[in-house]
């Protein structure tokens, strides 16, 4: 066997090779590109122009990326803690059910408390039912992956059956709930702005976005700052040796799911009261999914998870301006650039680790002249 | 004698609709018995039937459609082999980028070649997989009870039901009595064992992933060439996720694994079949809770109030040799 590597430097480590790796799966699509035949170049621009070129794709951009940003801290809480969450998806729509539940039943609460208690809805539903995956994993010795697959599938048929048969709006066809009451709405920055005189294009871009922001501070100082963030490291990096430090591993896994179930409901607050009003069938449409690409590119901090936030809202506000510009380049191209970057910056994260070390070991072995 | 009638055409429906989780199970089987998890099943399927489909149209053989879609995934079986045993990768983390490249690529080819979103058209006939008719089906097939069960249970299926039949003893055999199987399962359980034993774990399981690509691509070839005849995004439709449960739910054994695919194929054309039926006392059956019953009874068994399963020690640990 070839000899071991030496340690890289620690700026290499943190950010080159991610970005190398990105790179790859970004160059890997480009090649998909090309082989539908159409103009990578021509396609970027195109993607970045629908994205970011005036205000209303911004709004969007930033609309989508609020989304990935809490399914992105959801996927990567439970990394932290040495679990893969498979379940983001599902415990995003069953938050949807308990925002929907508070915001169509609480209408006695007074003004925006409403909004809030909704948005404290949203989390508990998720967190609820994130907890038998939880709780199966620490005390059942049940695999928290299959689990999670298994219950992304139980939360669609349960949220199939309510909305069809319990919760839609009567004498209505579409699956979907009454609207609900403007008190229980998360309001959207061009409604805000307005008030101000300012005028913004009307995007579904919400207030949701702070409390993203806040939650990613939240979840620093959590995982870097406190006792909690400590013991879900330690089981992370060892459950043996966290035992010995009287870490109890099943606690905290329990807590994490928890924790990731609620950063879950998140989506809820933005899908559901920020934009749909109305509880919908499938609103979460695969987001959760995003949310491990958002996690593994960023590394599991909440810098590197704005940062890969944004780039997928770019991706997905984009991918809609490209499919109309190159018709042969539908949506799913989106899904595919998703899919690469999970398998380059995830599952082949170390391929390019030996070249770039070789690469720099001969770089810094140069003679000085 | 009409129930009896009734619930033989329930059944032959249900066999049809397992025969894409019996072969896909059997895969899963292989691979992770060998030790490499597999939650890519879903989008191998995918690779699987897009391939055949598309070669099919093109070429107007589902012979040849059959070579390619299996071929196709192989490919992503050896990617996912790749990640797992050279790059040690997450195997978790391999399959789900697989489930989504998969779904995806196959979607979007589709789509800039035939631009009907992602949708292949519809084969003729002749480029389909037909239902094979057993001898003397008319005369058996008006006996009582002898005769519905060998009309629609025994014949009538294609050449791909019957191998996904057949696969389930010879993988039983392959596993169980051959040298090979020995192995392959040793190097599931103790990677280390077999490595001091002289024999590759690398090679061991790189077979296995390609049994597992062979398996999972004639899951794909059915959807496309049996049961539709076109491939459709997405079409797969979770059917390698309960795949993976039905694994889980018998305990990485192949004869169980037969049986729990044909309930879950049989609840799935129960489900179909009481859409929108009155039963007294219940009411409108909620076919959502039928079609949710796979994936709950998979995790009330991993909860362990129904024995216990227990996946091979070595699944999903990448093979580390000594240096």
């Amino acid at each position: 066997m070839s000899a071991p590597l030496k340690p890289l430097p620690a700026w290499a480590d943190v950010a080159l090779i991610p970005l190398v790796n990105v790179a790859a799966a970004f160059v890997i699509s480009g090649f998909v590109v090309l082989a539908i035949g159409e103009n990578p170049l021509a396609a970027v621009q195109s993607l970045v122009l629908g994205a970011l070129g005036d205000l209303e794709g911004i709004g969007y951009t930033l609309f989508y990326a609020t989304s990935f940003i809490f399914t992105g801290l959801s996927v990567a809480i439970c990394f932290h803690a040495g679990l893969f969450n498979i379940g983001t998806e599902g415990q995003a729509y069953i938050g949807g059910l308990g925002a929907a539940l508070v915001a169509l039943h609480f209408g006695f609460l007074p003004g925006y408390t409403l909004a809030v208690a909704a948005i404290i809805g949203a989390a508990v539903f998720g967190a609820a039912f994130a907890a038998i995956p939880g709780y199966l994993q620490a005390y059942r010795d049940s695999h928290i992956v299959i689990t999670t697959i298994m219950f992304n599938y139980i939360a669609s048929a349960i949220m199939g059956y309510l909305l069809v048969n319990v919760l839609r709006k009567p004498g209505q066809m579409n699956a979907e709930t009454t609207p609900f009451r403007d008190t229980a709405l998360v309001p959207q920055f061009h409604e805000m702005l307005a008030h101000f005189g300012i005028t913004w294009p009307v995007t579904p871009f919400n207030l949701s976005f702070l409390l993203a922001l806040i939650c990613c501070l939240a979840f620093w100082l959590l995982i870097w700052r406190t006792r909690l963030g400590y013991e879900i490291r330690t089981v992370g990096a060892n459950p043996t040796a966290a035992v010995y430090g009287g870490i109890s591993p099943a606690r905290v896994t329990v807590i994490t799911t928890l924790l990731s179930g609620a950063l879950a409901g998140g989506v809820a607050a933005n899908v559901i009261l920020g934009d749909q009003h109305r509880l919908i069938l499938e609103f979460v449409g695969g987001f959760g999914f995003v949310g491990i690409a958002v996690a593994l590119m960023g590394r599991a901090h909440p810098v590197g998870i704005i940062l890969a936030a944004i780039l997928f809202g770019v991706l997905y506000q984009g991918g809609q301006a490209l499919s109309i510009d190159m018709p042969k380049i539908s949506r799913d191209m989106i899904v595919v650039i998703q899919g690469f970057v999970v398998l380059f910056a995830g599952a082949l994260e170390h391929m390019f680790r030996r070249p770039v070390a070789t690469l720099l070991a001969r770089r810094t072995a140069q003679p000085p002249i | 004698m009409e129930w009896f009638d009734a619930f033989i055409v329930v059944f032959a429906s249900g066999m049809r609709l397992a025969v894409p989780l019996i072969l896909a199970c059997l895969a899963g089987l292989w691979s992770e018995r060998s030790g490499i998890v597999d939650i890519g099943l879903e989008g191998k399927i995918l690779v699987g039937a897009f391939g055949s489909a598309a070669v099919a149209t093109v070429t107007g053989s589902m012979w040849l459609g059959l070579l390619a879609g299996v071929a196709a995934a192989i490919v992503v079986s050896l990617i996912h082999g790749y990640a797992s045993i050279d790059q040690r990768a997450n195997q978790i983390v391999s399959g789900t980028a697989i489930n989504m490249v998969a779904g995806g690529l196959t979607a979007l080819i589709g789509n800039a070649i035939w631009s009907q979103g992602g949708r292949t058209p519809q084969l003729p006939a002749e480029a389909q997989f037909g239902a094979i008719k057993w001898p003397f089906v008319n005369e058996i097939g008006a006996l009582p009870i002898v005769g519905p069960i060998y009309q629609h249970l025994i014949s009538g299926h294609d050449i791909v039901t019957y191998i996904a039949f057949l696969l389930v003893p010879l993988t039983y055999w392959a596993l169980y009595s051959t040298r090979f199987g020995l192995r392959l399962r040793a190097v599931g359980e103790n990677p280390a064992a077999v490595d001091t034993a002289g024999i590759s774990v690398r090679r061991l399981r790189y077979s296995a992933v390609v049994i597992c690509g062979i398996l999972v691509g004639l899951a794909g070839v059915y959807l496309a060439l049996g049961q539709t005849g076109y491939f459709q995004p997405h079409m797969s439709a979770g059917r390698g996720f309960i795949a993976l449960a039905a694994l889980v739910f018998a305990k990485w054994r192949p004869w169980p694994a037969l049986a729990t695919c044909l309930l879950f194929g049989f609840l799935d054309a129960l489900a179909i079949r009481l859409q929108g039926v009155e039963l007294p006392v219940i009411g409108p059956v909620p076919v959502q809770a039928i079609e949710a019953l796979p994936y709950i009874l998979t995790v009330i068994l991993l909860a362990g109030f129904i024995g216990k399963a227990i996946p091979p020690r070595a699944s999903g640990i990448p093979y580390v040799k000594e240096r």
